[in-house]
């Protein structure tokens, strides 16, 4: 038996350097998004900011992007990792693509693709930093689904990631309704976007707003809304409420 | 065929190009009994002579379920083809998982191709001695494809494989014209007509053969013994089809009515031998 210790290879799992291979924090952060559908598809909402902690550092970062002909990706969390999907991504539709047959993969199955690697990254111990808003039609279908970092995965007909659930969600809840015309979607998701801008710190005023129908994706030109601060409660903001600052 | 000093090996050519490791593969899947398969826009037929050792054993098992929407009937050797059906359920069950989609039958019959191909390029491996007929739905609609084992897969409206194939072929391609867009009680009484061909004057009984159907909105199973005894009565009494077969659309009894309808008709073919 041999009883030298056995020097491992540098890029082993075991021993004191295998932290660093794992994710443990997210650096470059996006904020929201928040999707819904609407009448002819999806429409999806997120802001171009990339935040390096509390610094809004980086204001032009797209944060969603088309898959194939049928659906349109939107992340919120680590942008590096969200750069890695899209390279896993890019592949699948490539040997998709290579295929050459009538079939095609649609968003349903990015979707559950997404959902096992998110899954299995999870489970590693080493998962990928975001949270995910697929949408799409195929064949007149509609699909949005999202899936978080853990792998929590769920479709619905409005989804939001991150303070998007909490400030978006409600107000979809009430006002969202079947058959949204494309107008009346951009202003429910505008109103969404707008709360979330005046109270995300890491919200910043460029917004895009994406569109998925069976015909394709479109992406607007960032923009920006219109806010007002002269509210009285923005003015003064500890009157009562006691004990705030 | 006679033996030839280039056919020890699968990985020796012969001077005149040919491997002749695969064809006497090939030669195994004449062996087997009698595979068929048709099909319309949206349904595929398959059907198997069953032919058991004794009278003591039972028969082998040819049709296989590989999914809900995939199906095979194999001829050769059904030890290779039981493998083969394996690796499909295999192939379809991880794609159900990660895409929570069917997988096209199309990219499975690919996949089966170059597999069988790897076996005709290898010194140390033997290519599969079964032919496939795999029935399956995609994006498209209704497929039905042969594969063989050098490795080649082909789309069929119609095909039988295995012995006295030929006469069940002839009568295929008298009828296949009116498959695109039969009923799918039509296409399991031309299957049944089918394999009655290559009977040779054995009597068609339920106990020899066996179908299975998969559809648009049903499927894949393997039909009954009951029903297809009850679908064998119907047109053999009156030798032609009956209009209210239309009764039934799932496996379960279809309550075949003894209508003697002596409804002449619909051109049967005159039995080959």
């Amino acid at each position: 038996m041999n009883f030298t210790a056995s020097k491992q290879p540098e890029n082993c799992l075991l021993g004191p350097e295998s932290d660093s291979q794992r994710t443990l924090y997210p650096y470059v952060t996006g904020t929201s998004v928040v999707a819904l559908k609407y009448k002819d598809g999806i429409l999806m909402a997120a802001d171009m900011g990339g935040s390096y902690g509390s610094t809004l550092r980086y204001k032009n970062v797209e944060r969603m992007k088309p898959i194939g002909k049928h659906s349109l990706l939107g992340a919120s969390g680590e942008i590096s990792d969200f750069q890695e999907i899209l390279r896993y991504l890019d592949d699948l539709i490539l040997y998709d693509n290579m295929w050459d047959d009538g079939n095609s993969l649609g968003p349903k199955e990015v979707h559950n693709y997404l959902t096992r690697v998110m899954y299995n990254r999870r489970n590693k111990f080493n998962p990928l930093w975001n949270s995910l808003v697929l949408g799409g039609v195929k064949k007149g279908e509609k699909y949005l689904g999202t899936v978080s970092m853990i792998g929590v995965n769920f479709e619905d007909n409005h989804v939001a990631t991150g303070f998007g659930n909490h400030l978006a969600r409600p107000i979809l809840r009430q006002d969202w309704h079947e058959n949204l015309s494309f107008e009346d979607g951009v202003k429910l998701l505008e109103k969404c976007m707008r709360v979330l801008l005046y109270r995300d710190r890491s919200a910043i005023n460029k917004l895009q707003i994406a569109k998925i129908t069976e015909e394709g994706v479109t992406i607007s030109q960032p923009y920006s809304l219109k806010t007002y601060w002269e509210f009285s409660a923005f003015a003064n903001p500890a009157q009562g409420a006691v004990g705030t600052w | 065929m006679f033996r030839n000093q280039y056919d020890t090996d699968v990985t020796t050519w012969s001077p005149a190009g040919r491997l002749f490791q695969v064809e006497y593969a090939m030669e195994a899947v004449k062996q087997g009994s009698a595979a068929i398969g048709l099909r319309s826009k949206t349904h595929i037929v398959l059907g198997c002579v069953n032919k058991a050792n004794s009278e003591l054993s039972s028969h082998q098992k040819k049709i296989f379920k590989v999914d809900d929407h995939i199906g095979v009937a194999i001829a050769g050797l059904t030890a290779d083809g039981r493998v083969l059906s394996r690796y499909m359920r295999n192939e379809c069950i991880n794609y159900s998982f990660t895409y929570e989609s069917p997988l096209p039958v199309g990219r499975l019959v690919v996949q089966l191709a170059d597999k069988a191909q790897v076996c005709t390029q290898r010194s140390w491996k033997r290519p599969y001695g079964v032919g496939l007929l795999v029935a399956g739905l995609d994006e498209s609609g209704a497929h039905l494809y042969y594969n063989c084992p050098s490795g080649n897969y082909f789309e069929y409206q119609a095909f039988a494989i295995g012995s006295r194939s030929q006469a069940a072929k002839t009568y295929l391609e008298r009828r296949f014209e009116s498959f695109t867009d039969a009923s799918r009680d039509d296409l399991v009484k031309d299957a049944l007509m089918a394999i009655r061909e290559t009977l040779q004057g054995e009597t068609l009984k339920s106990s020899v053969c066996t179908i299975a159907v998969v559809g648009v909105g049903e499927p894949f199973h393997i039909l009954d013994q009951a029903t297809v005894q009850q679908m064998i009565d119907a047109f053999e009494i009156v030798g032609e089809q009956e209009g209210p077969a239309a009764a039934g659309q799932e496996a379960s009894a279809e309550p075949e009515p003894e209508q003697g309808g002596a409804a002449a008709g619909e051109g049967v073919a005159p039995m080959d031998i």
